[in-house]
């Protein structure tokens, strides 16, 4: 995950944010994002499956949906007039073959 | 020609599945040699699973760093993995897979976390979700992902 990508924000998957203190808190913040896969990626999965390893192009796509994700949850954390997310989690689910949700959540505070 | 067919029938699959494992081992071989070399070079890079810190970190500032892996049930093992299913037991062929994939997402996170200037990690998680299931006729991409994700930070004073 990049850094200046949300540079305002700092988010954190645990309680609280290492040396700072929580002033105020907003809620839970949601973000996600649907995947289809993609043909020419496919084609090469499909050259993996036989010896195995790591499906490369599958690999970027997750992490680029898995950003796209968080970014929203610090979207709508920004316009809550948040600093920080904390207790972030993320979940990954199948919905059909071929597409994959993925989802971040956490919890949109102010710390001083 | 009876023959021909019967070759072909029982022959080809039996090959693809000999050189699925001899490509597919060396490629394994080479990657847990990888993982292993990376491992040392981040020797002293601490990686911990607590959720709250060790009182004697003084920290600066932090941020969500996570890495990731997609990997393939591939052709061989699911074969192996299928007649296994048939008498039970340990299926040997998925386990140095899983763990390679684990460590490499491990890896993946601290690598990125040392790139970002950090000097630590922790509250460390780690995460597997399939993805999508092979179709029966054995087409299709079985993938399982392996995330691995915490909070990574930098010291004010290491260990002031």
């Amino acid at each position: 995950m990049n850094a200046d990508s949300h540079h305002a924000i700092v988010i954190s998957n645990t309680e609280s944010i290492p040396g700072r203190k929580i002033v105020e808190f907003y809620g839970v913040v949601t973000g996600n994002t649907v995947r289809a896969k993609h043909v020419g990626r496919d084609i090469m999965a499909g050259l993996k499956n036989i010896v195995g390893g790591e499906l490369r192009g599958y690999t970027e796509l997750l992490q680029d949906s898995r950003n796209e994700a968080t970014e929203r949850m610090v979207e709508q954390a920004k316009s809550m007039g948040a600093n920080a997310v904390v207790n972030v989690r993320f979940a990954t689910s199948s919905i059909s073959q071929g597409a994959a949700e993925l989802f971040a959540y956490g919890t949109a505070v102010r710390v001083s | 020609m009876e023959n021909l067919g019967l070759l072909f029938d029982f022959g080809l699959p039996l090959l693809i599945l000999m050189i699925a494992y001899f490509i597919g081992s060396a490629i394994e071989k080479r990657h847990f040699a990888n993982i292993r070399k990376r491992e040392d070079d981040l020797h002293g890079f601490p990686v911990v699973s607590f959720d709250t810190m060790p009182d004697d970190w003084k920290v600066s500032s932090s941020n969500l760093v996570t890495g990731s892996i997609v990997i393939s049930l591939d052709y061989f093992k699911r074969v192996i993995a299928g007649l296994r299913g048939l008498i039970g037991g340990r299926i040997k062929t998925y386990e140095p897979l899983l763990e390679r994939a684990r460590r490499e997402a491990l890896l993946r996170m601290t690598e990125s976390a040392r790139e970002q200037g950090y000097d630590a990690i922790f509250n460390v998680r780690l995460e597997t979700s399939r993805l999508a299931n092979a179709t029966r006729d054995g087409k299709g991409t079985a993938g399982v992902e392996m995330l691995a994700f915490g909070t990574a930070v930098k010291f004010a004073s290491r260990f002031g």
